[in-house]
C-alpha cells in the first residue's frame, strides 16, 4: 500500500512540475522574444522596491477593502508552503507528518503546533477573503471587473482561482480535522492543539476510526492535487502573477515616469542631419540591422514589456484610473496588457509549431490594438501609478505610436498640423518664431 | 496691478553685455504664444522682477521642447527640437532653468541629458518657494484670505515628477482653505491636454475629460482652481465654461495668484 501511495504521488507531484517547468520555459522564450533593454544595475534600490511593492503589497492598500482582503490570501498562500514542504517530505517517504515526528520533544515543537495554528486562521480569513471577493465579482459586479476585455475567458479565469482557493482550504480543514479526530481516538502523534480543526474535529466524534482515516487521507490528498492543479493551471492564467510580480517589481522602471525613451536609432539619424560635415549618401555599414521605429509587433517591445504582459494581474486598478477610459473612450490599459499577452502567446504557439523563425501574418498593431484606442491615451501616467506590480501600459502606447507615425505616417491630421508648426515655427501652432517675445511688450 | 512694466532680459543682451544670468526662464510656446497662459508669464516675471532675481529668456531663439510630438510618437521631431535647442542653451553655458510649463520641465529635466543638455531644472513654483523662504518676496494678507481654493495637480509636474508640495505649500501662504478634490496627488485625474491631446479631437466617448475633471472641481465648490500648467489653465477653464460657472469660480496658475496677493 506504501509503495502505491508513494508512487501516485510522485506521479502527480512531479508530473505537475514537469508540466509547470515546461510552461514556464516556453514564457521565459516568449519574453526573451522581445528586444534588449537595460534594466540591470542599482541592486539595492530595486531589492529594496520589489520587498516594497512586491512582498508588502504597498500599492494594494491603495484601495483598503481589496488591498487586505488580498493580503489575507497571500499570507495564507505564503504560509501554507510551509505545510506543503511537510506534505511532500511526507508524500515521498510514505510517513504521516515527519516533520512533527522530527520536532518532537524538541524545543521547536512548539513552534509546530503555532505555525499549523498560524496556517489555518490564515486559511480561515483567506476563505472569507475569497467569498469575498467572488461576492464582488459576480454578485456586487464591481464596475472594473465588468469592462469588455473582461467578457468570457478573463472573467472565468478570476472565478476558477477563486473557488481553487475555497478548494484548497476546504482540504487543509478536512485533513486536519481528520488527525485532530484521530489525536484524540490516540491514533495519531499528539500534535499540540490546532484550535480551528479542533472545533471541526468536535464535531466528528463518535465517527469511526475507518471514517476518520478516509476524510483526513482525502484533504490530504485533495490538498496536494489542489497545489498540482494550482501549478499546471498558473501559466495559463492572470495567476501567474503570484511569481512574475517578484521579478517585474524588481526591474521597475527607476526614472522618473515623466521619463520617456530616446529612441537611439533616432538619435543617430537626426545627428548625421544636423551635422553638416555628414555625407547624407554615406551607405549604412554593411552589418546595420534594417531600423524599424517604435513597435508594430511584441517582438519590437522589450522583454520587460513583454514581461509586464504576463505580470498583469488583470485587476483593472489602472483601467479605473485612466482618464480615457473614465471618460467612455475606446482605450483601457488593461486591454493593452491582455491583448499584449494574447498575442505573445499567438506567436510563441506558431513558433512551437513551425519552428522558431515563424512569422505569421499578424501584428499586435492593428489586429489586436487600434489606433482609435491608441490616440486616446494623454499620457497622463495614471495607470503605471496605479498598477499593484508597477506594469507600464504606457511605454507600449508609446511604442506604437511611434510605429504609427514614424512608419505608417498614419497620425491624425490635426497632429499632422501640429508637427508641420513645430517643423515650420518651433510651435505647435501657426505663430511666427519671430513673435516669440511679442508678450513681454504687449499690454 | 501697481505697475505693468516688466523687465525681460534675453540671453543675447545678457551676453552682450558680459553679463551670465543666474537662471534661464524657459517660457514654452504657451507661455509665449496662448493668451491665458501668457498672463501666467507676466505674472512669474513680476515675481522675478520684485525679487531681483538675475534671470533671462531665450527670446527668440527658444523653440517648442519637442514634447507634443514626442508624446504623439513622432521622435524624428522631437529629436529634431532637443538638439537644436540643447545647441543654443550650451552655447550660452546655460546651467539652471525654470520653467512654468510641466511639459517643458519634463523634456528639458529628464529627457535632454541623454541628447546631451545637462540642467538642473524647476519648475516656477518650485523657484517662487524659495523666494518666499529667502524673504526675497513677501504676501501681504488679504487677497484670497477666506477664499475657497482647489489645487488640480498637473500630470506632468505630479506623478512624472513627483512634485506636489511646492505649489500646495505657496497656495498654503495665501491663507486661504484648500479644498482637495477626491482625487489629487498621487491619484490626480488628467485634464485632458497630455501627450498631444491639446492639438487633436478626443476619440469618440461619453464626454470629454475636462468635463469630468472640471465636475469633480467643481464639486468641492472653490472661488479659485488652482493650476500649475498652462494647458490644465485651458482645459479646466474650459470645463469650467461648461458647466457656465466662469462668473463665480476663476482657474488661475498659482503663480498668477501669488503675483496677486503680493500685489504686483
Ligand atoms: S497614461 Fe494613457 S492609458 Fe494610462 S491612464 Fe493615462 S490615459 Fe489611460
Ligand atoms: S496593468 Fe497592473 S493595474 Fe492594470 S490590470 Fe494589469 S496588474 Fe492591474
Amino acid at each position: 500500500m506504501h509503495i502505491v501511495s508513494i508512487a501516485a504521488f510522485s506521479l502527480i507531484f512531479l508530473g505537475g512540475i514537469g508540466f509547470f517547468g515546461f510552461k514556464v520555459s516556453k514564457i521565459a522564450r516568449n519574453i526573451k522574444l522581445g528586444r534588449p533593454e537595460d534594466r540591470s544595475g542599482n541592486f539595492a534600490e530595486r531589492f529594496k522596491i520589489m520587498m516594497l511593492v512586491a512582498f508588502g503589497q504597498s500599492k494594494m492598500v491603495v484601495r483598503p477593502v481589496a488591498g487586505i482582503l488580498h493580503l489575507f490570501i497571500y499570507l495564507a498562500f505564503l504560509l501554507t508552503q510551509i505545510e506543503l514542504l511537510e506534505i511532500i517530505i511526507d508524500g515521498f517517504t510514505g510517513n504521516h507528518r515527519l516533520v512533527w515526528g522530527a520536532l518532537e520533544g524538541t524545543a521547536l515543537a512548539g513552534l509546530y503546533t503555532f505555525t499549523i495554528n498560524a496556517i489555518e486562521f490564515l486559511s480561515l480569513l483567506a476563505l472569507i477573503a475569497t467569498v469575498v471577493f467572488l461576492f464582488r465579482r459576480n454578485i456586487v459586479r464591481i464596475a472594473r471587473f465588468q469592462k469588455p476585455e473582461m467578457k468570457g475567458w478573463p472573467s472565468k479565469d478570476a472565478n476558477i482561482i477563486l473557488f481553487g482557493e475555497i478548494f484548497l482550504v476546504t482540504n487543509i480543514f478536512l485533513m486536519n480535522s481528520g488527525d485532530q479526530a484521530l489525536q484524540a481516538l490516540g491514533v495519531y502523534h499528539q500534535t499540540g492543539e490546532f484550535v480551528l480543526s479542533g472545533i471541526l474535529a468536535s464535531k466528528l466524534s463518535g465517527v469511526s476510526q475507518e471514517t476518520l482515516i478516509i476524510i483526513e487521507r482525502i484533504g490530504w490528498w485533495g490538498h496536494l492535487i489542489g497545489i498540482v492543479g494550482f501549478m499546471v493551471y498558473l501559466p495559463f492564467s492572470k495567476h501567474f502573477h503570484i511569481f512574475l510580480a517578484f521579478p517585474n517589481v524588481f526591474f521597475s522602471k527607476l526614472e522618473p515616469k515623466g521619463r520617456f525613451t530616446n529612441l537611439e536609432s533616432v538619435t543617430k539619424e537626426v545627428k548625421l542631419m544636423m551635422d553638416p560635415s555628414a555625407d547624407p549618401y554615406a551607405a549604412p555599414a554593411e552589418d546595420a540591422a534594417p531600423v524599424s521605429f517604435g513597435a508594430k509587433d511584441v517582438f519590437d517591445l522589450s522583454w520587460k514589456q513583454l514581461m509586464d504582459a504576463y505580470s498583469c494581474t488583470e485587476c483593472g486598478r489602472c483601467t479605473s484610473e485612466c482618464p480615457a477610459n473614465n471618460t467612455g473612450k475606446l482605450l483601457s490599459p488593461r486591454a493593452i496588457m491582455m491583448k499584449t499577452r494574447d498575442r505573445i502567446e499567438e506567436v510563441g504557439a506558431g513558433i512551437d509549431k513551425n519552428g522558431k523563425d515563424y512569422r505569421d501574418e499578424k501584428t499586435l498593431l492593428h489586429n489586436y490594438i487600434s489606433p482609435e484606442e491608441l490616440w486616446a491615451c494623454t499620457t497622463c501616467n495614471a495607470c503605471v501609478q496605479a498598477c499593484p506590480v508597477n506594469i507600464d501600459p504606457l511605454s507600449i502606447i508609446i511604442d506604437l505610436r511611434r510605429s504609427l507615425v514614424m512608419e505608417e505616417s498614419a497620425a491624425p491630421g490635426s497632429l499632422n498640423t501640429m508637427f508641420t508648426n513645430v517643423e515650420n515655427n518651433s510651435a505647435p501652432w501657426q505663430f511666427s518664431p519671430a513673435d516669440r517675445l511679442n508678450w513681454a511688450t504687449e499690454e | 496691478m501697481s505697475d505693468n512694466l516688466i523687465k525681460v532680459p534675453t540671453m543675447a543682451e545678457m551676453m552682450a553685455a558680459g553679463e551670465t544670468p543666474d537662471i534661464l526662464f524657459w517660457v514654452g510656446c504657451a507661455g509665449s504664444f496662448d493668451d491665458k497662459a501668457k498672463r501666467v508669464t507676466k505674472a512669474f516675471v513680476k515675481i522675478l522682477n520684485k525679487a531681483g532675481v538675475k534671470f533671462a529668456v531665450l527670446g527668440t531663439e527658444e523653440g517648442c521642447t519637442g514634447d507634443p510630438a514626442k508624446r504623439a510618437g513622432n521622435e524624428f521631431l522631437f529629436q529634431m527640437q532637443a538638439m537644436q535647442n540643447i545647441q543654443v542653451m550650451n552655447a550660452y553655458d546655460v546651467k539652471k532653468i525654470v520653467a512654468s510649463c510641466p511639459h517643458c520641465l519634463n523634456t528639458l529635466k529628464n529627457e535632454y541629458p541623454e541628447l546631451g543638455g545637462h540642467y538642473e531644472v524647476l519648475h516656477h513654483t518650485e523657484l517662487i518657494q524659495s523666494l518666499l523662504n529667502e524673504g526675497k518676496i513677501t504676501i501681504p494678507n488679504g487677497t484670497f484670505q477666506g477664499k475657497r481654493i482647489t489645487y488640480h495637480d498637473p500630470c506632468y509636474l505630479g506623478r512624472a515628477n513627483g512634485i506636489y508640495e511646492a505649489p500646495r505649500e505657496l497656495l498654503a501662504k495665501l491663507d486661504a482653505a484648500l479644498a482637495e478634490m477626491p482625487r489629487n496627488k498621487e491619484r490626480g485625474f488628467c485634464c485632458g491636454a497630455g501627450g498631444a491631446q491639446m492639438f487633436k479631437e478626443a476619440e469618440p466617448g461619453e464626454r470629454e475629460v475636462n468635463v469630468a475633471r472640471s465636475e469633480e472641481a467643481l464639486g468641492v465648490n472653490p472661488d479659485v482652481i488652482a493650476v500649475g500648467c498652462p494647458f490644465c489653465k485651458t482645459m479646466m477653464a474650459d470645463g469650467v465654461k461648461h458647466f457656465e460657472k466662469e462668473e463665480t469660480v476663476t482657474v488661475m496658475d498659482v503663480a498668477e495668484m501669488i503675483a496677486n496677493a503680493a500685489d504686483l
